[in-house]
């Protein structure tokens, strides 16, 4: 497995060019999480916008990998409606738990189908995940987890 | 380069022999998380299966004969190696549990205490108490004080570090005062690899009567190590990062000590008698092994502390100093590269942490991955370290026996990739 499958050009550019990088004046929901194993750090915020689409706030210190999914996260999920964010974060979830097998759709994931490499390094999934922890518990600490029944329709 | 046959050791360890990520020739130097085990371990272990596998300490049959002989005649070959007597040492789980038991022996003889019973008043806690540790405690000899100050009010204080990953001696006199109830510190840093100077800080600690422990884990399997020398009344250590088997840890207790601490887990093997209401104890070490023990582990473990003494731990040593004089000079050399922790070979183990600016500790540790080298990444379970040397985490070497100077400037090679793929310029 070459290093490039792992750190596909997408990630590091968005790892030293983070996109929407800063903490939300007002948040309605904030969640630090920490990777314990390695000390990874990600603080992600959730508002709403006038016509309800998420405003995404975030912050953190760690490797390539967890840094460049928050920007992604960023890029995917800000303006859009909780439940569209939903779909989003479930699909890149799944995608973490593939083992490297499954092919994205990028027209769902757009950047975030370059982490499918990261799906092949088990010590290194988490390090992906830990943005997007956050933000659902954002959103849970927030009161904008949208329930199941918004998802499906 | 020292007195050892690095290539001869090499061959006793079978897996040495595999590759890694697309037939990369395995550069192991993670020895500061687990060691490798030679032929002899496992084989000791296997037989042990075959011929005595039983309970030992319970029944009467001769597999059972046999199986406590194994398992005493494994206490009797480590404690020879520490300079211990056999009832001096504990079997636990591992140098976690090993700390753990210590550090329990304080709240829960104030506990007892706080029921009237008698205890001995050095593990009688109070507030206005104090518990010492350093600031590079691995979290092992660092968590389980801060639960006994919680539950006891008892102060943690601890020494602080200099810039350079020495302990800062310099306040010691006012830190260990006659509030000090207990002063646990650790040999060698797993993290900065800082050799430290516990004779003196347990004769410190001694001198305000307090109880010395320490944290053995990455001396006792690199150089010699005499209790009588250190004069701790507690050390603990794992089998595993000493060619052992997991599973394994070790307590070293002058008998003084182990006499007068309570138990920590509790029930079969561990009692003299036992009514309803109320039992009394064993003898240490039997005190302190409740249920029925890991014969195979120590019996592993005898097999590997035959093989170091076959090596000489003096020779060991002299093999450590080696490669660790020559990889602080080969990682000091690249541009671009710090290392966390002492920079001069005296006083020092081969576990040395380093920084790459601009790459994450994960990501050096990826590249070096990519090109078969196994270390370490993170915070190493000293979290307080890494934060006192403002780094979030860092990259590890930690070679053992089974390491040449070939395998560093592979790891030297392997930065300098991670340099060139993430684009920094040194």
């Amino acid at each position: 497995m070459s290093l490039e499958s792992l750190y596909q050009d997408i990630i590091i550019d968005h790892y030293k060019n983070p996109r929407g990088r800063g903490l939300l004046q007002s948040p309605l929901g904030t969640a630090f999480h920490v990777n314990p194993t390695c000390g990874d750090e990600v603080n992600v915020q959730v508002a709403t916008d006038a016509q309800g689409g998420l405003q995404i706030g975030y912050e953190g210190t760690g490797c390539s990998i967890s840094q460049a999914s928050a920007s992604v996260l960023y890029e995917l999920v800000q303006g859009l409606p909780a439940s569209d964010a939903e779909k989003i974060r479930q699909a890149f979830v799944e995608l973490m738990h593939s083992q490297g097998h499954a092919e994205p759709d990028e027209e769902v994931l757009g950047d975030g189908v370059a982490f499918v490499g990261v799906a092949k390094y088990p010590a290194r999934i988490k390090c992906a995940l830990l943005p997007w922890m956050a933000f659902q518990d954002a959103e849970i600490q927030g009161g904008l987890m949208p329930i199941a029944d918004t998802i499906q329709g | 380069m020292s007195g050892i046959d690095v290539a001869r050791i090499r061959a006793d360890f079978p897996i040495l022999k595999r590759t890694v990520r697309e037939n990369k020739p395995l550069v192991y130097l993670d020895s500061g998380a687990t060691s490798q085990k030679p032929f002899s371990v496992l084989d000791a272990e296997r037989e042990f299966y075959e011929t005595s596998n039983a309970a030992a300490h319970r029944g009467a049959h001769q597999l059972a004969e046999e199986a406590t002989e194994a398992y005493e005649s494994a206490r009797a070959k480590i404690a020879r190696f520490v300079g211990a007597s056999p009832e001096n040492i504990v079997f636990t789980k591992n140098a976690t549990e090993s700390l753990n038991l210590a550090a329990y022996a304080f709240s829960n003889a104030t506990a007892l205490a706080s029921q009237g019973a008698s205890v001995d008043p050095r593990f009688e806690l109070k507030p206005g108490d104090s518990v010492v540790v350093t600031e590079m405690e691995h979290h092992a000899n660092l968590v389980p004080w801060q639960e006994v100050c919680a539950k006891t009010g008892a102060t943690l204080k601890w020494i602080p570090l200099t810039d350079d990953g020495r302990l800062d001696m310099s306040g010691l006199p006012d830190l260990i005062d006659s509030a000090t109830k207990v002063v646990s510190v650790v040999h060698q840093s797993n993290i900065l690899g800082t050799i430290n100077p516990v004779a003196e800080i347990m004769d410190m600690a001694h001198a305000v009567g307090a109880v010395g422990v320490v944290d053995g884990c990455q001396s006792v399997p690199h150089m010699p190590v005499d209790v009588r020398e250190i004069g701790a009344d507690l050390l603990a250590w794992s089998g595993h990062k000493m060619l052992g088997p997991t599973g394994i840890g070790l307590l070293y207790g002058t008998a003084e000590i182990l006499d007068s601490m309570p138990p920590f887990l509790t029930g079969g093997s561990m009692i003299s008698t036992v009514e309803m209401e109320r039992s009394t104890y064993a003898a240490a070490p039997a005190k302190f092994e409740a249920g029925v023990p890991m014969v195979a582990q120590a019996v592993g473990l005898g097999a590997a502390v035959d093989y170091l003494v076959n090596l000489g731990m003096q020779e060991v040593a002299e093999h450590e100093l080696a490669m660790t004089e020559y990889s602080l000079k080969a990682i000091t050399d690249l541009p671009g590269v710090r290392i966390i922790g002492p920079l001069d070979a005296r006083n020092r183990g081969s576990a040395i942490s380093f920084v790459v600016d601009g790459i994450h500790p994960h990501d050096v540790g990826q590249v070096l991955d990519n090109l078969g080298i196994a270390v370490r990444v993170g915070h190493h379970c000293a979290w307080p370290t890494c934060r006192r040397f403002a780094v979030p985490a860092t990259t590890r070497i930690s070679p053992y026996i089974y390491n040449d100077f070939r395998d560093i400037d592979a790891v030297a090679e392997g930065i300098v990739e991670a340099q060139r793929f993430f684009k920094v310029a040194p």
